[in-house]
């Protein structure tokens, strides 16, 4: 398995997925930012994300790069840019002899209260992923999905809500969207998210009262939404819920079989990648006439790219898991 | 339709059956008439308008949709209604991943079926186009599926029935006997369930009554049971029928009380006047004509694919029943007498005159459980998947009475073999690397396929799988990965047979995943030459 995306004048790697000696990290998900690099470049948030999902393995020499700022590796002028995935997620912008390239990292357009929107960088050449790189996905607006699982919790007032969602980025930004969408009672979580959230919220990022599911008695969490890993769905750990109404937020909710397959009652498409229009629309915005594609439904994208009137190439990088199968 | 699309899609995603219960029920109490009686018709497979056929579908999307994109999404998707209903672009609403909310008059349920069944040939795919344009994505979904005929949201027309006897307080028997005269969408019927009128007439129609079923039994059980209190007969592998001709008419009934007449209309010429029957649809040639052989059950399976077979399909894979119960013979209804009498009864009238497609299941000698036990593992022939063991004074009760019958299926062999490709599956395995061909060493220590398999595995399974699948993906050819060898998967089959299919020119009955060998190095895996032993 190669290591990933390596750019040659920089003597830098991108999101590697094995060792190397000088890492970028795009953003803080365990596909993206491995263990035990090196060197680690990436912004203050998914440097802080990494020290608290690996601890002492988070890498040995880190150093961080806030948005917009340029720095030069090797022959290469770097900056970081929002990429609108995650928290601290960011494109890499390299400049290299008048030539600019984008990598995109994953990234979506949508709304998200979390982390700051996706920057569009007009480039010569744009490194996309492709994760929802598939004409079929498009994801509705994350507040009407909101407004399912509200609807829901009304109908059903003796279940508890479990909610499944990514532990980075998709549970933040469940529990933000509820409370954009005025879901103002205590929201329970799982232990694995509640580092995690206190991160977000000492960001700035407003996630109003949180409080852990653990040692809370079963009829108290009657009528209540439980957000938790998708880990924990339906594991042993689900048992000490009143009747509880799965719910998943993720992009794959889109296709019914694959909920159904996963034992989910409710499925909301809520996703942290760009979708179908989204990937189209941004090769479109960055005007760049070579696109190459990361990871993903590469096949599409490309098949798309070309019916544009663009270059296109994929680089089947393996190594990264689609979004919450993780 | 956008109500009846949500209504579809609560259904699909409420696993339990008391769940899909009430929903159905309020359903039927918050849905006015006639669109709640359409919606039934839906889900029992009773609504009579020309279908339109999976091509007239896929040209819809193409007139719309890049045909490459269009392909790559159905591979994925691996439904067509799903594909094309995601798939299409958005109409006169601005967001094509958001549902209206409300129907308009011209998108109701009924309004769509009477344009549909008034349609004429040709115009549906037109109308469709139109329809989709204005509906949102889950609406589109529900209404293909509704002009392909076969909701596949795992209710079927028994349990549908269950929710009608629920929602007007009704025991079910008392909805199956007025069943048979009632045509969508159904108003008296519902009148009555609603209390506004008295129970439509009955008539003397051929209702389905329901089946006698059986409990699986350990070979550690045996010992209790008293061998001559019971007879034994081979447990066939096709599908379980009630063949119904009361009242001058006839019905095949599946188990579970899905009308299966239309897709096998040689058996319903062939079925003789006022008896109610139960019995195994196979494929092949009864005893009665010159062969008295049973094909495999993937040739039924190509049947069972088909709501109308073609003149081809009925000559290729002829179907027939093979008889072990007698419900109704002539007038009278027999389900009270014991099944050694009953048996009696169905003797006398098989042998009364030539039953073309029927035969009878014969029933097994045996002096203790020991030689009955040595008879099932010696049988590896075609369409015989064990044995059924019934009490000989045993009546016809409905259900699964503990006790009275048996089933006692044969083990199965198997194999340590190595995964080498996998295919993403259709239906509820869409989007899933879930068919798996597996394969075994030669002596030149070369690894060649031996079989296909796509069951035997649970849900958590599935997704290990398909991760592992993805994460050692070597080559794509379309929807097919080729995996590098790592993973040895136990076999479990029936019996091996010869075949020009696979390179090693042998071939497995049923196939399945029995466990998963993560831990076992593929060295160890097993030889062609240990397959062949097996045959």
């Amino acid at each position: 398995m190669p290591a990933g995306l390596f750019v040659e004048p920089g003597g830098f790697y991108i999101d590697p997925v094995r060792r190397v000696d000088r890492a970028i990290v795009t953003h803080g998900h365990s596909d993206h930012a491995r263990p035990d690099q090196t060197h680690v470049l990436a912004t203050p948030e998914t440097l802080a994300i990494m020290k608290l999902r690996l601890g002492e393995r988070a890498g040995r020499r880190h150093q961080a790069l806030g948005y917009g700022e340029t720095i030069r590796i090797g022959e290469v002028d770097l900056k970081l840019v929002p990429a609108g995935h995650v928290l601290g997620s960011a494109q890499a912008v390299l400049e290299y002899r008048s030539q600019r390239v984008v990598v995109s990292g994953d990234y979506k357009r949508r709304l998200d209260p979390t982390c700051r929107p996706f920057e569009v960088v007009p480039c010569d050449l744009f490194v996309t992923e492709a994760t929802f790189g598939l004409p079929v996905f498009r994801h509705p607006d994350a507040r009407q999905e909101i407004d399912r699982l509200l609807h829901s919790v009304r109908l059903f007032p003796e279940r508890c809500h479990l909610v499944g969602a990514y532990a980075l980025g998709k549970a933040q930004r469940v529990i933000a969207t509820l409370r954009a969408c005025g879901y103002d009672a205590p929201i329970y979580i799982h232990g694995g998210l509640l580092a995690m959230c206190d991160l977000y919220q000492a960001h700035g990022v407003e996630l109003g009262e949180l409080r852990h599911v653990t040692g809370v008695p079963k009829s108290q969490l009657e009528g209540q939404i439980v957000v938790a890993p998708p880990s924990a769905m339906n594991d042993l750990w689900s048992r000490r819920l009143p009747d509880p109404l799965v719910a998943f937020a993720s992009g794959w909710m889109r296709v019914k079989q694959r909920a159904r397959q996963r034992g989910v009652e409710l499925p909301l498409v809520i996703s942290d990648h760009a979708d179908w229009d989204e990937l189209v629309q941004t090769m479109r915005d960055v005007q760049a006439p070579e696109i190459w594609v990361t990871h993903g439904g590469e096949e599409a994208l490309m098949r798309q790219a070309s019916l544009m009137g663009l270059k296109a190439r994929a680089l089947s990088l393996v190594g990264y898991d689609d979004e919450d199968e993780t | 339709m956008i109500r009846f699309a949500r209504f579809l899609d609560d259904l699909l995603f409420t696993p339990q059956r008391n769940g899909k219960l009430r929903l159905m029920v309020e359903y039927f109490r918050t849905i006015p008439d006639p669109d709640r009686g359409w919606a039934l018709a839906a889900l029992t497979g009773s609504l009579d308008f020309a279908e339109v056929k999976p091509a007239a579908i896929r040209a819809l999307a193409a007139a719309r949709v890049d045909a490459e994109l269009f392909g790559w999404s159905y591979d994925f998707v691996g439904d067509l209604a799903e594909t094309v209903a995601l798939i299409w672009p958005a109409g006169s609403h601005d967001d094509h991943a958001a549902e209206p909310v409300e129907d308009d008059d011209t998108l109701s349920l009924t309004a769509i079926v009477t344009a549909l069944s008034q349609a004429k040939r040709g115009q549906a795919p037109d109308l469709l186009a139109g329809w989709m344009d204005r509906l949102g994505p889950t609406a589109r979904w529900a209404l293909l599926k509704l002009v392909t005929g076969g909701l596949r949201i795992g209710v079927s027309a028994r349990l549908a029935k269950t929710a009608l006897a629920q929602f007007g307080s009704q025991p079910i028997e008392a909805v199956e006997e007025v069943w048979h005269g009632q045509k969508p969408p159904y108003g008296p019927l519902f009148a009555w369930l609603d209390g506004r009128t008295s129970r439509p007439d009955a008539g003397e129609g051929p209702i389905f009554m329901p089946l006698m079923l059986a409990n699986p039994l350990e070979d550690e059980d045996f010992a209790a049971l008293d061998p001559t209190l019971y007879f034994a007969e081979w447990k066939w592998d096709g599908i379980r029928v009630q063949l119904a001709a009361r009242g001058g008419e006839k019905r095949i009934w599946s188990r579970g009380a899905d009308d299966a007449s239309a897709a096998f209309p040689e058996m319903i010429e062939a079925m003789p006047a006022d008896v109610v029957l139960d019995g195994e649809l196979l494929v092949g040639e009864a005893a009665s004509g010159s062969g008295g052989e049973v094909r495999p059950f993937n040739d039924l399976q190509q049947r069972l694919n088909r709501k109308v077979p073609s003149v081809a399909m009925l000559k290729e894979y002829p179907a027939f029943v093979r008889l072990y119960d007698a419900l109704y013979i002539g007038g009278a209804d027999l389900r009270g007498l014991p099944l050694e009498a009953r048996r009696q009864h169905l003797e006398d009238w098989y042998r009364a005159a030539p039953r073309p497609r029927l035969d009878l299941s014969p029933l097994i000698p045996f002096a203790d459980w020991a030689e009955l036990g040595r008879l099932r593992d010696g049988a590896r022939e075609a369409g015989i998947e064990g044995l059924m063991v019934k009490r000989r004074d045993s009546t016809y009760v409905s259900g699964r009475p503990k006790g009275p019958w048996f089933k006692w299926k044969r083990g199965a062999l198997t194999l340590d073999c190595v995964l080498m490709y996998a295919q993403r599956g259709h239906g509820k395995r869409s989007s899933f690397y879930s068919d798996y061909t597996f394969g075994a060493w030669t002596p030149a220590g070369e690894l060649v396929p031996v079989g296909k398999a796509y069951s035997g595995f649970t849900d958590e399974e599935l997704l290990l799988l398909d991760r592992w699948v993805r994460h050692h993906t070597t080559k794509r050819f379309g929807p097919v990965r080729e995996v590098e060898p790592g993973l040895v998967l136990e076999i479990a089959f029936d019996s091996v047979h010869t075949s020009t299919r696979h390179k090693s020119g042998l071939a497995m009955r049923f196939p399945r995943v029995h466990r998963i060998r993560w831990d076992k190095p593929i060295a160890e895996a097993d030889t062609v030459e240990n397959l062949k032993r097996l045959m």
